[in-house]
């Protein structure tokens, strides 16, 4: 009994620890980005400077004056926003479809989506710039929420349909002979009882949308360019402008880590696949 | 010139893929004077080099379209000029294109026709801390013998006190170890490819470079050189951890402590080839609309004038100007009194030769500038890596880089 009570304090002591250690592992990096932003480019390779420096914001400064943040920014809220909206108007039919009316074919088209998050994005590079610049999408705000929205499919059907299998079939039986339809359905049945995963689902692909860097690189040039591209342009094969670099990638997350810090609950759900019990 | 430009292309909107380097940054700024006089507006997209050289790749191969001007390297100006890939360049008299650096005009033509107008250029130099090396009671001389050099890196080697004797290029790329290592192996007699352009990485000048190289770097460089490349030599040069770097001449310009010493780069009896060249230049790709806007701004961006707005620009000066690119800039004294590497870089690039000799049958010094360099170059960086780290032996290494190449050259159709 003695033994039983020993080691159960000892891993009350020991998870939470364990926890912690891991916590700060993973946040040091952001820790350190932070902190290297309000350094000049110089102090930031200087080990003298490590944690005792003279604070600047001549870097925040210049990004905002001299690279056009905010036009990047915006950029980025209006690609991520529009494509969550754009992927979810699309999964949640479809994921309503499978999850409520599968056939025996289901399974096999749910894998067959999600194979193609298999596919290298490199091995469609040439196609992609080709395809845009020849329809006159190139480097438009429309061709980035597209091709957001068509990356990020196969997972957000994939966890709203986790989300609506777990919501019992005949309460939207209920509704069919109620009399109500399809649509119907899917807005005042399906919506309101599945919302939390919805959320919790909508909330990882705008961070996906947001995070995104291969295609808003590529695909882009001014008009249509987003934060990753911000970041782009600023790495240097030969310079070290680590302060102004720090600065932009701070700028650039800093949005998306206070969004996750406020749903964190919700985020958690959605990656563990709660769903709706 | 730019009341010419102004008249013909107001209204205009030039977008402009640049690398991102000091130099090229500072000219958003300057040319804010360009706009305000000819009513071009100016998109700058800035990029890494190595994605800028994918976007450019793609766009250029997909019809262009996406950029007016581009920054392209040394590497790609022959080679996308012989293709028809970019325009050729004419300009005005008083561009004076008699005035760049000889080396640097031969390796952005083709043909004799210049593709890509120098924006700046660098050669490679030694850039040692002679406090360390008058302490330790040695020399390094301009063209020094690889030998001397070794036994320099070694009286200054002093890890206990944190000082490395040679801080050099180690992490795989054909842009990063490879840039190095070639001027090593061109220094020793050595070449990438034979007049048939098969390739001769298992000769005995190569063996001989090699292991050189990773006796020279494993013995007297700091720990980890095998992920050491300029950015992460310019931070411990910086810190005091270098008593001798041998890089780019730009670097000089970032250097921030005291005593730096510079003398031309070292060889093992060939001088031709042991200094590389590289320039980052401005392009046209074919197609472009605004071709004649372009090549304006290109001629001004690229100009004598352009130096002087730089210079005498309030926030850079002339330790800002670029440098490589003009004889006339080394001539000012402003500029000679700003910056103290200026005599050994020129001297640099005037010595370099990067054009096709009986030894190697391509144009290029630290790279050959045909479309299979990259692949070849890049299968061949990760096995000096793995030589320099210890995970395969010099000739374990050699041989699989022969392979590697072997395999790319043929599969392209050379033999």
């Amino acid at each position: 009994m003695a033994i039983v009570a020993q080691s159960s304090k000892l891993s009350n002591v020991l998870w939470p620890v364990l926890a912690w250690i891991v916590g700060l592992l993973f946040f040091f990096p952001i820790f350190w980005m932070v902190l290297t932003s309000f350094k000049t480019d110089a102090d930031a390779v200087k080990s003298e400077y490590l944690l005792w420096f003279t604070p600047t914001l001549e870097n925040y400064l210049n990004m905002t004056e001299n690279y056009d943040y905010w036009r990047f920014a915006r950029n980025s809220v209006i690609t991520s926003v529009f494509a969550t909206i754009f992927t979810l108007v699309v999964s949640i039919p479809a994921a309503y479809a499978m999850a409520f009316n599968p056939t025996k074919r289901t399974k096999d088209v749910l894998m067959w989506m999600l194979s193609t998050k298999m596919l290298p994005a490199a091995a469609v590079l040439y196609p992609m710039t080709f395809l845009t610049k020849s329809l006159g999408l190139f480097d438009t705000h429309f061709m980035i929420i597209l091709v957001l929205s068509l990356i990020n499919l196969p997972i957000v059907i994939w966890m709203l349909f986790t989300y609506f299998k777990e919501i019992p079939k005949d309460i939207i039986e209920a509704g069919k002979m109620d009399g109500v339809d399809t649509l119907g359905e899917i807005k005042e049945i399906l919506i309101p009882l599945a919302w939390g995963g919805i959320a919790s689902t909508a909330l990882l692909c705008f961070i996906f949308c947001w995070n995104e860097a291969y295609w808003t690189v590529r695909l882009t040039t001014t008009d249509a360019a987003t934060l990753s591209k911000l970041i782009e342009g600023n790495r240097a094969p030969e310079g070290l402008f680590f302060g102004r670099l720090s600065a932009v990638s701070t700028a650039a997350v800093g949005p998306i880590v206070v969004l996750g810090w406020f749903c964190q609950k919700q985020l958690v759900q959605g990656l563990t696949f709660g769903a709706v019990k | 010139m730019t009341l010419m430009a102004g008249a013909a292309a107001a209204d205009t909107s030039l977008t402009i893929a640049i690398v991102n380097n000091g130099h090229m940054i500072n000219m958003q700024k300057v040319a804010e004077a360009y706009t305000a006089e000819t009513g071009v507006e100016l998109n700058w997209v800035s990029l890494e080099e190595g994605v800028l050289r994918e976007q450019v790749t793609s766009d250029t191969a997909t019809g262009g379209g996406q950029y007016d001007i581009i920054n392209i390297g040394m590497q790609e100006a022959a080679i996308w000029g012989a293709a028809g890939w970019i325009e050729p360049l004419k300009f005005g008299a008083t561009y004076d294109e008699g005035d760049i650096l000889p080396a640097i005009r031969a390796g952005l033509s083709h043909e004799g026709q210049m593709y890509a107008a120098p924006f700046y250029g660098e050669s490679s130099m030694v850039m040692y801390r002679k406090d360390l090396t008058d302490a330790a009671g040695v020399n390094i001389a301009d063209n020094d013998s690889w030998d001397n050099v070794k036994a320099a890196a070694a009286a200054i080697h002093n890890p206990d006190e944190g000082v490395y004797g040679a801080c050099l290029r180690g992490k795989p790329g054909w842009g990063d170890n490879m840039a190095f290592i070639t001027t090593v192996v061109n220094s020793f007699g050595g070449a990438w490819f034979d007049k048939d352009y098969r390739p001769t990485i298992d000769s005995d000048e190569w063996r001989a470079a090699i292991n050189f190289y990773v006796d020279l770097l494993g013995n007297y460089g700091p720990p980890g050189s095998e992920g050491n490349s300029f950015n992460e030599i310019l931070a411990l040069y910086n810190e005091g951890k270098c008593g001798m770097w041998i890089d780019a001449t730009i670097a000089a310009s970032f250097l921030e402590v005291d005593g730096v010493a510079y003398a031309q780069s070292p060889n093992a009896g060939n001088s031709v080839g042991a200094n590389w060249l590289w320039a980052w230049a401005m392009a046209i790709p074919a197609g472009s609309p605004n071709a004649e806007a372009a090549s304006d701004f290109i001629e001004w961006a690229t100009s004598k004038e352009y130096v002087q707005a730089v210079g005498n620009h309030p926030e850079f000066g002339w330790g800002s100007v670029p440098t490589g690119q003009r004889a006339s800039t080394y001539a000012l004294p402003e500029f000679q009194a700003a910056a103290g590497f200026a005599k050994a870089e020129m001297m640099a690039i005037e010595s370099a030769a990067p054009q096709a000799t009986d030894l190697k049958p391509y144009v290029g010094v630290q790279f050959a500038a045909i479309p299979e360099f990259p692949e070849v170059g890049s299968a061949v960086a990760q096995e000096m890596a793995a030589a320099l780290s210890g995970a395969k032996s010099v000739d374990e290494a050699l041989a699989a880089s022969q392979a590697a190449a072997d395999a790319i050259m043929k599969e392209a159709g050379y033999y």
